[in-house]
């Protein structure tokens, strides 16, 4: 046989150390599930500063946007090396990963080779094709496997991390430092949570037991990729001379794709994870070019009987958990406020740069980025069944500010483009409404202005309540013209528990 | 005890080098830093830290009843909590015990004027004040409490009536040394308000008529606010006979009281219309509820360089006392450490050389450029109804702007660390909901303000602060 590459000489020396492909990985891995995630907790902006990219970089979000330069790389990537983005770019593989490593310390050599579910796989392609088509966000976000980690992320880990934040914020303020300051943690859709917490528990079992079972039945990422790297450049050979038919591969092969009778590796399901390499005693097994070798045509996959059924059910059927921030304490002088609530409003508002909602639900896969980065408590996930988990914006616990931009810069979709301060200051999202019947002068017989005082496009102006009498009791008029529809005016007004002025979203945004 | 001198000397000694950096000096040197050690060891009356000396208190004559009472009043406005706090700050009860050895303490030092009111301290000053002086002989120590009738339901004669009473009671005493009309000046029309609390009800006669039985032994009044109510009462003193009047005087407020706010007058002509009548000036806010002691660095810096081993607050302490016409300076003392450092000032008291009087009215004009507000933490004006910490408001922003943390502009030097601890600090001292965002400038505030302040107008330049802020990273 001819036994070198000649075209990369020096991945054969990697080979020689059998375990330094496996290293790589799982380092490259490590370093971009940590990135991935702090995108998600941290709320200091910082992170999203420096590593948005690795939102930008996932597949699906990229081909929503159009981002036509990163799917035409993670394209070659896949051709060249094989399924590496599923081992070492997406968050939601590596997190299986994180458990089929748990699995595999619980019990070793579990896995066993299964039969690839063909029809399974090119049906949720389908239906995911389908609903980026029609538009079914819903469907679109539950198969999205970035967004699913990104659900998980912000529901369950940012919690966590905020609640820590907080432990050293009360330190720091024992000492007088100013290092870090409290975070309010709330809940900011139930449903979603609901979703991430279900999407965590049914993926951590699949993948403790069975490795990759996920990603090579439902992830229509996994599929496209997997198709892909059936060509690739670079995959793991079995040397048929060397090979003793042990088994001992297969056994640990996470995407039960090696079927050792056969020598044959189904590289539609290999996602390059170089477990294989290492584990084989006899060296048989290497990463090669197919190009170099053109005695050792590696054989087709077969496909054969599996006995491993799939239950895909559940994921959008789990139960809200009750999670309810804790408000603050009400002291001796100080009289209680109750908390705002969510007005009934006819349209929603989404934030500026969605450019409307149509733009927002036919691009956004609920990956919760923009939740996680909101530092307003604006944006949460919707509760609507058609836009189910995307983002909304709403004003009881702050308003849409000035200065902030960040849910535009971080999403990885398109569905909220980036804006700048300037193009924001113009672009309106809705538009106030004032209810009479809340309204505080009215109510209370005092003077109040507090809306007009707060609003940054100058759209409230207070008008006498009797225009025969200049000295009555002053009202606010909006000038719907002006309005940009951020919310200052709600979230500021101090009629509780609902507004005596609030914003109604404009379907499509314009710009003044 | 010699052993002792001894001992503090070498360690003098050897403190004094390690300061100085002579670890090999010369003898001449050690001679040198052995005079200066000795002296150091010794002259600790005086300090900040020493033995307060007993028997030295400063008295000032009554000039009606003859009496001798202390320069330093106990103000009971502020009696410490077993959260450790003031009783004014929180919902926990008075430390009871921390008031008896506070009040025991101050006994021993001289102190025999306490002065109280049924409003302090949520209602209970009175009570607790009464438990602690009752522990000690009646004729050592003179009471003056007030009648806070306040709120319009106790307007009426009867409930009015009964507050005195029922300050009696509490304070166990058939008789009270200094009886007072109790901030009169205050709400929205002075005159009106004044009429409503005392005049047309006859609590007033009724107050004389007391001081006729010996029930009550001198009667005044304490003002803030409208100048004419002021004038009005001194106008009639042939008629109602004031034994004493309370009025807020400090160096800052001299000169500078209307300047800040053309609703207050400034000290001078109180004092000056007390003492052309020979009425005694009883003193309250000598320190601007703290805001003459919590000063901004380069004021802390100008006063201790003057007098280093004496207190910022010592200074306002000692300006209020040189006033020959001052009965007593009240001084809300919450803790120990405050109580033993006025009686350092009082025992005896240093009178102020002109030279240094015009220092202080000089370092008045540096601290007037200060955009400070005036709010003294009295917490008159809560609960706002809307919910708002007003002097949570107002003590967060003054503690900014004494310590630098107030930024002229984006430009300058030290933004982003006065940024951050601005509103890091604001998110800690006062909940969102309760900042000064949320003011709707309904202006019910401002007529319970002693200091007169415009609150929703401050409030508002405060929130514009924090707008800029939040908006300019």
């Amino acid at each position: 046989m001819q036994p070198k590459a000649i075209f990369i000489p020096n991945l054969t020396n990697i080979n020689s150390n059998r375990l330094m492909l496996r290293k790589i990985r799982v380092t490259l891995a490590i370093l971009s599930i940590v990135m991935v995630t702090l995108l998600f907790v941290d709320f200091t902006g910082t992170a999203q500063r420096y590593l948005g990219w690795m939102a930008k970089i996932q597949f699906l979000p990229a081909l929503l946007a159009l981002n036509v330069g990163v799917i035409v790389l993670l394209v070659a990537m896949t051709l060249l090396l094989g399924r590496v983005y599923c081992s070492v770019i997406c968050p939601l593989g590596i997190m299986q990963d994180a458990f089929g490593w748990l699995g595999k310390k619980a019990k070793k050599n579990r896995y066993t080779h299964s039969r690839a579910l063909t029809w399974l796989r090119l049906t949720m392609l389908a239906v995911m094709a389908v609903s980026i088509a029609a538009g079914l966000g819903i469907i679109v976000a539950l198969l999205a496997p970035y967004s699913a980690y990104g659900r998980i992320a912000q529901g369950i880990l940012a919690p966590a991390w905020d609640g820590i934040n907080n432990l050293l914020a009360s330190f720091a303020e024992h000492y007088g430092s100013y290092a870090f300051y409290t975070v309010d943690v709330w809940l900011r859709g139930g449903l979603t949570l609901g979703v991430a917490i279900a999407t965590l528990v049914i993926l951590g079992v699949l993948a403790f037991r069975g490795g990759r079972t996920y990603c090579n039945t439902i992830c229509p990422v996994g599929t496209v990729l997997g198709y892909l790297s059936k060509y690739s450049i670079m995959r793991p050979v079995i040397d048929t001379e060397k090979c003793i038919n042990c088994g001992l591969c297969s056994r640990n092969c996470k995407a039960s794709c090696i079927d050792v009778r056969e020598h044959a590796i189904d590289y539609t399901r290999c996602v390059a994870c170089m477990d294989c390499i290492g584990k084989c005693s006899k060296g048989a097994i290497s990463y090669r070019s197919r190009l170099g070798s053109r005695s050792e045509k590696p054989v087709a996959a077969a496909v054969d009987g599996g006995r491993r059924t799939f239950v895909v059910t559940a994921l959008a059927t789990a139960g809200a958990a009750g999670l309810k921030a804790a408000e603050k304490k009400v002291d001796g002088g100080l009289a209680v406020i109750e908390d705002k609530k969510k007005p009934v409003r006819k349209t929603k508002i989404v934030p500026p740069g969605a450019l409307g909602i149509r733009n927002l639900e036919s691009h956004c896969t609920s990956c919760q980025l923009c939740v996680s980065a909101c530092p307003n408590g604006v944006l949460r996930p919707s509760t609507d069944p058609e836009s189910l988990m995307q983002p909304e914006s709403s004003y009881e616990r702050g308003y849409c500010r000035p200065e902030c931009t960040r849910c535009s810069h971080v999403c990885p979709t398109g569905a909220i483009r980036p804006i700048s301060r300037e193009e924001k200051s113009s672009v309106q999202i809705g538009h106030a409404v004032w209810v009479k019947a809340n309204c505080v002068p009215l109510t209370d017989g005092v003077e109040c202005g507090n809306c007009a005082r707060h609003c940054p496009a100058g759209a409230i102006q207070m008008v006498a309540v009797d225009p025969a009498d200049p000295a009555s009791l002053h009202i606010p008029v909006v000038n719907t013209e002006r309005c940009i529809g951020c919310g200052a005016c709600e979230n500021l007004c101090p009629a509780r528990p609902f507004s005596a002025i609030y914003v109604e979203g404009n379907e499509t945004h314009r710009t003044i | 005890m010699t052993h002792d001198n001894n001992r503090n000397d070498k360690i003098g000694r050897r403190e004094f080098l390690k300061r100085l950096g002579l670890g090999t000096a010369a003898v001449g040197g050690l001679t040198l830093a052995g005079c200066a050690s000795r002296e150091s060891a010794q002259s600790a009356e005086g300090t900040e830290t020493g033995p307060i000396p007993k028997g030295k208190m400063t008295y000032r004559e009554n000039p009606k009843t003859g009496e001798k009472v202390s320069l330093l009043g106990y103000g009971c406005m502020r009696w410490p909590t077993v959260a450790g706090g003031s009783a004014r700050d929180g919902e926990e009860e008075i430390d009871q015990e921390m008031v008896n050895s506070l009040v025991d303490e101050a006994i021993e030092h001289g102190v025999n004027y306490f002065d109280t009111s049924p409003a302090y301290c949520k209602g209970k000053s009175e009570h607790a004040t009464g438990i602690a002086l009752s522990r000690h002989p009646r004729d050592s120590y003179y009471i003056a409490t007030k009648l806070s009738n306040f709120a319009p339901e106790t307007w009426s004669r009867e409930a009015s009536l009964e507050m005195y009473r029922n300050s009696l009671r509490e304070l166990q005493t058939d008789h009270i040394d200094y009886m007072l009309l109790h901030g009169i000046g205050m709400g929205d029309d002075g005159m009106e308000t004044l009429h409503a609390r005392y005049l047309d009800n006859g609590v007033l006669d009724f107050l004389m008529a007391e001081r006729e039985a010996g029930r009550i032994r001198n009667l005044g009044f304490s003002y803030h606010g409208d100048i004419k109510v002021f004038d009005y009462l001194l106008a009639n003193h042939d008629k109602y006979k004031w034994d004493f009047v309370q009025i807020q005087l400090n160096y800052l407020d001299w000169k500078h009281a209307r300047e800040l706010n053309p609703r207050n007058t400034d000290a001078e002509y109180l004092y000056g219309e007390l003492e052309k009548r020979g009425i005694p000036a009883v003193i309250m806010e000598p320190l601007l509820g703290g805001r003459l002691s919590n000063v901004p660095d380069h004021i802390v810096a100008r006063l201790k360089q003057r007098e280093p081993e004496k207190s910022v607050a010592s200074w306002a302490f000692r300006y209020a006392g040189s006033h020959p016409g001052v009965l007593t300076v009240l001084s809300g003392m919450t803790y120990r450490e405050h109580l033993e450092d006025n009686l350092r000032s009082f025992c005896p008291l240093k009178p102020l050389t002109p030279e240094e009087t015009q220092f202080l009215y000089e370092t008045a004009d540096l601290m007037v450029e200060y955009p400070t507000v005036a709010c003294n933490d009295c917490k008159y004006c809560m609960p706002c109804p809307y919910g708002l910490d007003i002097p949570g408001i107002f003590v967060h922003y003054n503690k900014c702007v004494n310590e630098g943390n107030v930024a002229e502009s984006a430009e300058a030097e030290n933004y982003r660390e006065a940024r951050r601890a601005f509103l890091v600090g604001y998110d800690r001292a006062v909940p969102k909901l309760r900042q000064a965002s949320h003011c709707i400038g309904c202006r019910q505030c401002v007529e319970h303000c002693p200091q007169g302040i415009d609150i929703p107008g401050e409030l508002a330049r405060i929130d514009r602060y924090v707008e800029s802020l939040k908006q300019h990273a």
